[in-house]
């Protein structure tokens, strides 16, 4: 048990490390989502809802956390095999999600200098307070939607290995789940049937949970199912973990780029 | 002066191909189509929500701004990208005409964010209330033109400065970021600071994107000449600039023998 702890703690670190030095995605977990927040700023002064300023900034940051758990973990299996260390981590004794999946949380917990930014960046040039109504629960939930959205971030890394050009399907992901989950648009605007893609979604119901911890509501029935949703992805991403180191194995496929 | 077309010509369309992974469908369809058709999408019922303008508004706004696909990543890839694949250094070594040799390979960038934006615009007349009248589109496309072909000279100037950059995509994505919070994409320039609205007159696409909204709303395309105008002045400012830079960073390159390093 302790083997594996330190096993996850040390892959979570060291990923963690490595995305923190990459300049590309340090703008699109820290630049990307100050500029997406600013431009929510400015709409929704234009459309004269200051009510929503705050709203916008979490928005932003939950964005930002989508973000680069997409980016981070669409290529954390093909990263490993450009670096040429997927052959040693495949022949590791450990299985192999232990090895990837703390990869993938850290991807989605580089999230957290999105919304830690989104957030101090709208007090300090917008001046918008920070007033939440549940502050303890929003310490939670922060954490378990990470943790939910780096399970997705497994299915996500090993479903798009199979896939050559899985950064250009990673390319176009961010701006449907965003929509779909209702990072920042109510799902009450878009189509009735978009509902049953988000409930599929823990991100859904991770930045529901945020929100009503923010702003009021409670957060336990979404926190739940985004729960639920995250042990569901970890079930499939070992599932699809074995189907690709098998056929790996087989074809002698592995190192292949 | 034939050797310069040719090389303006066929060394563009080379340089396009050369993008292998842009031939395949599953690359382009996904990158060149799927993230235009959700970025029109989402910006337009963000647009819903924050009861700032109508579906028209995003539709065109974003629907421009797309064609930064092609003139942006494209030229960044493609410029930038003949350090990487190491070709830089035999290209550089050659007698072409550097004019030509630049300006040529923003030639496919500049048809490719032309189709790109243009099927932004099929997403909003499909899949929400953007109706322009039929009169409108031929203007339309010629605005669009403008805007994409200033834009790909901004992009000249992003593929430039990956002569010089480790990797040109830290300076490709916030390019692209910057024309959509600057350009009165999403938010009405009149909603932004004065030094933001400043910053976003020299920029490309401001102009392009005033224009396209007149027009697609059924304003003659004489009423926005003056538009058309000043993107083609802007264009031609960064393609001038993008020379100049690719000119310094050649000779720079050269000097301190960093031509080949990636």
């Amino acid at each position: 048990m302790i083997r594996v702890a330190r096993l996850f703690g040390v892959s979570w670190a060291f990923n963690m490390k490595q995305l923190t030095r990459s300049g590309l995605f340090i703008f699109t977990s820290v630049v990307e989502p100050l500029i997406f927040a600013t431009m929510a700023y400015y709409l929704f002064k234009a459309g004269h809802r200051p009510g929503t300023l705050l709203y916008a900034s979490l928005s932003a940051g939950l964005m930002g956390i989508w973000t680069s758990t997409l980016f981070g973990s669409g290529g954390v299996i093909s990263w490993q095999r450009w670096q040429g260390t997927l052959e040693p981590l495949v022949a590791a004794p450990p299985p192999m999600i232990l090895i990837i999946f703390p990869l993938t949380i850290a991807t989605a917990t580089i999230g957290l200098y999105s919304l830690g930014g989104t957030l101090l960046y709208g007090r300090i040039v917008f001046g918008i307070p920070l007033d939440l109504v549940h502050p303890v629960w929003f310490v939670i939930t922060i954490p378990v939607t990470i943790v939910a959205l780096g399970a997705l971030g497994l299915v996500i890394g090993s479903s798009f290995i199979l896939y050559r050009n899985a950064n250009a399907l990673a390319n176009m992901l961010e701006f449907p789940v965003w929509l779909v989950t209702g990072a920042i648009v109510p799902l009450s605007l878009l189509p009735g049937w978009v509902h049953y893609l988000s409930w599929v979604l823990a991100p859904t119901w991770g930045f529901r949970a945020v929100r009503a911890a923010a702003f009021g509501g409670d957060p336990l029935p979404a926190l739940g199912m985004c729960v639920v949703l995250g042990i569901a992805y970890l079930a499939i991403g070992q599932v699809f973990i074995q189907i690709f180191e098998t056929r790996a194995r087989e074809r002698a496929a592995l190192s292949l780029v | 002066m034939r050797n310069a077309l040719r090389i303006f010509t066929i060394g563009g369309v080379l340089s396009y191909r050369a993008l292998f992974s842009w031939q395949s469908p599953t690359y382009y369809i996904p990158t060149m189509l799927g993230h235009p058709l959700f970025q029109v999408l989402f910006f337009a019922y963000l647009g819903r929500f924050s009861n700032v303008r109508n579906d028209s508004f995003f539709v065109v706004g974003n629907a421009v701004q797309v064609c930064a696909m092609a003139g942006v990543y494209g030229m960044a890839m493609t410029i930038g990208g003949e350090r990487w694949t190491q070709t830089l250094s035999p290209l550089l070594a050659s007698p072409a005409n550097r004019f030509a040799l630049f300006l040529g390979r923003a030639l496919p960038q500049i048809a490719n964010g032309f189709v790109v934006s243009a099927f932004g615009f099929l997403v909003g007349r499909l899949f929400l209330n953007f109706h322009p009248p039929a009169s409108a589109i031929a203007p339309l496309a010629l605005v669009v033109l403008v805007s994409t072909a200033s834009c790909t000279a901004f992009g000249l100037v992003i593929g430039a400065l990956g002569l010089r950059l480790r990797d040109v995509f830290t300076v490709a994505n916030p390019a692209y970021f910057i024309l959509l919070l600057f350009c009165g994409v999403n938010v009405p320039l009149y909603a932004l600071p004065q030094w933001m609205q400043t910053v976003a007159s020299g920029l490309p696409l401001t102009h392009g994107i005033a224009a396209a909204r007149a027009v697609a709303a059924g304003a003659p395309l004489s009423s926005v000449d003056g538009l058309i105008g000043k993107e083609l002045a802007v264009g031609a400012c960064y393609a001038v600039l993008a020379y100049v830079l690719l000119r310094i960073f050649e000779v720079e390159g050269r000097r301190r023998a960093s031509l080949e390093l990636i």
